[in-house]
C-alpha cells in the first residue's frame, strides 16, 4: 500500500473559532458545516479501518463539535494550561469521533487520523491522554469520566478558578453505579461548574436502553440527585450552545444536560437502529451514508 | 558477651501515626497536597489533618469507585491527591479506576492502603487485604511499596510527594518495631540489606520483616548466618538484590503479610527463575484466613520467628 492510498481516506478542512462578534445565525452555520465535515471524514476512517463505533460516533458528533466549535476554554497552543476548561468523554468508544473532532479544530494533524487504528498508532480504540494532546483521560470502561470530571471541578473549586469540566455520558453508560456515587459527590460539593452531558440515544450495545435497564424518569433521577436538569436536542447546535455556555445553570448547583439524540444520526439506514453499535459499512452502504452527508450541506 | 538485644524487645509503634504525622508535614509544605477518603477518617487517623485543612480532606461518602476516580480529576487540575482508604475497599473494590484513571492515564496520584493483610484480624477475609499486593504488581506504572515501619513509611511518602506519578504505598496498623536507622532514606526499587549472610536468605516488607530479623538472630545463635533484605518496593523489585542472594546463599525465605500468590515471594521467585534459578520457599497466606488475630494467624502460616527459621534451616541444610 502506497502513502497515498493510505491517506486518500483522510482531508478535513480545520475551522478557526469564530469570534466574538459572529452572530448567533453565523456561529450556528459554522458549527453545522463543521460536524457535517467531521462526519464524513469519521464515516471514512470508519469505513477504512473496518472498524469503529460510528452509531455513538454519530450522536454525539453535534455535542463534541459544538464543544470544541465555540464552549470550551480551551486552543491547541494551551492543552496544557493548567486554567484550561477540562472536556472528558466517558464514552471512549466514540474515540473515532473525538479524534475528528480534535483534527477539525486543529489539536490534532489532520493527516494522523490516517493511522486510526493502525498497528502501533497513537490513535487507539479508546482515548489515551498520554499519546493524544486534548484528551484529559483514558476512558473505555463505562462509568469512569463522571468520578474524574467531578475530581477536576472540586480541584477547580480550591483553586478558586472560574475553569469549567465538562463530560460527556452515553445514556446506557448510566447504568454503571459509578456515576450516581460521583452525581452524589458533585451535589454535595456544590460543583456548580460542572456540566454532565447525556448522550440520550436510547440505545446501548445490543438493545434499546429501556429493555435492558430503563433509566427514565431521568430528567426527575438527576433533579433527585441535587442536579439543575435541562433537555435539549443533541443534533441541534444553537440550542446546545446556549445550554452548553451557560455554566452555571443554577447558582450552587451542577449541571445536568440530556441531550436526545439519534445513534447513527442523520444517516437515513443508521438512524436509531442498534445493529449500527459497532458495524462497518460495506461499499454500498458507505457510498450511500457519503451521499447523505454530502447533500446536506 | 551478651547477645545484642533482640529487635522483638524494641518499642512497637502503628504507623498510621507516622503516616498521618508525615501527611500533615507534606500538606503544610505543598498546597497541592490532599486527603481524599471514604468516610474512612477516624480509621485513617485524619481527624487531625481535617481540623488543620478542612478544605483538603476530601470525603466522598463510602463510594471507592468515585474516590480513586476524583482523585484521579484532581491530580488532572493540578493537585497531589492522597487517596486513603482500607486497602481491601481501595484495591478490591476500585481496581478498574486504579488501572484505567490512574496508572493507564498517569495521573499523579498516591494510593495509601490502610490496615493492609491481616490487620483486621477477627473481622475475616472480607477485610482482609491479602491480594492488594498481586492485583497492583500486575498493573503497569504503578510503584508497589510495602514499609516496614514508622521510619520508613514516612520517607516512602515524601518519596511519593515528590514524585510525579502513580505510587501505592501499603500502611500498617499493627504495631511493629522500628528496624530502620533514624535516618533512614528510601530508594524506590532498591533493596536494604538489614544483616548481611552467607548461608541464606530471608526477603521480607511490612509488618513482618522485623520477624524476619529475630529469625535471623536465631538462626545466628545456631552458627547459620542468615541476610536480610528488606524489599519495600515489590515493584520494581531489586532484581540485582535477588540474584546476588540466588547466587551467593543456599537458597531464599520469602515473608510477607499477602498472599503467597503473585505477592513479594512470586516476584522474587519469578526473578530467580529467570535468572538464577535456586531454592524459593515462600511464606505468607494461602487462602482465607480462620477467625483470629493478625498475630495469632501470621504466626499460624509458619511467620513466627521461629517458623521463619524453620524454613530457613531447611534451605541451608539442603544448600
Amino acid at each position: 500500500m502506497t502513502d497515498l492510498a493510505v491517506h486518500e481516506h483522510v482531508g478535513l478542512p480545520v475551522f478557526e473559532r469564530l469570534g466574538p462578534h459572529a452572530s448567533r445565525a453565523e456561529q450556528v452555520a459554522h458549527l453545522a458545516e463543521a460536524a457535517r465535515q467531521i462526519r464524513i471524514q469519521d464515516l471514512k476512517l470508519v469505513h477504512h479501518a473496518r472498524a469503529g463505533h460510528i452509531g455513538g460516533d454519530f450522536s454525539a458528533i453535534d455535542i463534541l463539535t459544538t464543544l470544541y466549535g465555540a464552549v470550551l476554554d480551551i486552543s491547541p497552543d494551551r492543552v496544557a494550561d493548567p486554567e484550561r476548561d477540562r472536556f472528558i468523554l466517558s464514552k471512549g468508544h466514540v474515540a473515532g469521533a473525538l479524534y475528528t473532532t480534535l483534527a477539525a479544530f486543529g489539536f490534532l494533524p489532520v493527516a494522523e487520523l490516517a493511522t486510526f487504528l493502525q498497528p502501533l498508532s497513537a490513535l487507539n480504540g479508546h482515548p489515551n491522554r498520554t499519546k493524544v494532546a486534548g484528551v484529559e483521560a483514558n476512558t473505555g470502561p463505562l462509568g469512569h469520566g463522571l468520578p474524574v470530571a467531578v475530581g477536576h471541578a472540586l480541584s477547580a473549586k480550591l483553586d478558586g478558578s472560574p475553569r469549567r469540566t465538562y463530560v460527556l455520558v452515553g445514556d446506557g453508560e448510566l447504568q454503571e453505579g459509578s456515576n450516581w456515587e460521583a452525581m452524589m459527590a458533585a451535589s454535595q460539593h456544590r460543583l456548580d461548574r460542572l456540566t454532565v452531558i447525556v448522550d440520550r440515544n436510547r440505545l446501548q450495545q445490543g438493545a434499546a436502553v429501556k429493555e435492558t435497564n430503563d433509566l427514565d424518569p431521568l430528567h426527575d433521577k438527576a433533579t433527585a440527585f441535587g442536579f439543575a436538569v435541562a433537555e435539549v436536542d443533541g443534533h441541534d447546535h444553537g440550542t446546545l450552545l446556549d445550554v452548553l455556555a451557560q455554566v452555571p445553570a443554577q447558582p450552587g448547583r451542577p449541571t445536568f444536560v440530556i441531550a436526545h439524540t439519534h445513534k447513527g444520526h442523520p444517516i437515513s439506514f443508521m438512524s436509531d437502529n442498534v445493529a449500527w453499535h459497532h458495524k462497518v459499512p460495506d461499499e454500498a452502504e458507505y457510498h450511500q451514508a457519503l451521499a447523505e452527508l454530502e447533500d446536506k450541506p | 558477651m551478651t547477645p545484642p538485644p533482640s529487635v522483638a524487645d524494641r518499642p512497637r509503634f502503628d504507623c498510621r501515626d507516622a503516616y498521618v504525622a508525615t501527611l500533615s508535614e507534606l500538606a503544610h509544605e505543598d498546597h497541592r497536597i490532599v486527603g481524599v477518603v471514604n468516610d474512612s477518617v477516624g480509621s485513617s487517623k485524619l481527624t487531625g489533618f481535617r481540623s488543620s485543612f478542612p478544605d483538603r480532606l476530601i470525603n466522598v461518602g463510602i463510594a471507592e469507585q468515585d474516590m480513586v476516580g476524583v482523585a484521579a480529576g484532581l491530580a488532572n487540575g493540578g493537585r497531589i491527591p492522597f487517596v486513603s482508604a482500607a486497602s481491601c475497599f481501595l484495591t478490591a473494590r476500585a481496581l478498574e479506576q486504579i488501572k484505567a484513571d490512574v496508572a493507564y492515564s498517569n495521573h499523579n496520584v498516591k494510593l495509601c492502603g490502610m490496615s493492609p493483610g491481616l490487620a483486621y484480624g477477627e473481622l475475616g477475609p472480607t477485610h482482609h487485604s491479602i491480594e492488594d499486593i498481586a492485583w497492583l504488581r500486575a498493573i503497569d506504572n504503578l510503584t508497589v511499596i510495602v514499609p516496614a515501619d514508622p521510619v520508613e513509611t514516612s520517607a516512602a511518602l515524601r518519596w511519593a510527594a515528590q514524585v510525579e506519578g502513580p505510587v501505592f504505598v501499603r500502611v500498617s496498623r499493627m504495631s511493629v518495631p522500628q528496624v530502620n536507622a533514624d535516618d533512614y532514606t528510601f530508594t524506590p526499587g532498591r533493596a536494604v540489606t538489614l544483616r548481611d549472610g552467607g548461608d541464606v536468605t530471608l526477603i521480607a516488607n511490612g509488618t513482618v520483616l522485623w520477624r524476619a530479623l529475630v529469625a535471623a538472630e536465631q538462626l545466628e545463635a545456631e552458627g547459620i548466618s542468615a541476610r536480610v533484605l528488606s524489599m519495600p518496593t515489590v515493584k520494581p523489585l531489586d532484581v540485582d538484590a535477588v540474584v546476588a542472594a540466588a547466587r551467593e546463599t543456599a537458597g531464599i525465605v520469602t515473608v510477607e503479610e499477602s498472599t503467597i500468590a503473585g505477592g513479594l515471594g512470586g516476584a522474587v521467585a519469578e526473578t530467580v527463575v529467570q535468572h538464577h534459578p535456586a531454592r524459593v520457599t515462600i511464606l505468607g497466606i494461602p487462602g482465607f484466613a480462620p477467625t483470629g488475630s493478625a498475630a495469632f494467624l501470621l504466626d499460624r502460616y509458619g511467620m513466627s520467628p521461629e517458623g521463619i527459621a524453620d524454613a530457613a534451616r531447611s534451605l541451608a541444610r539442603h544448600g
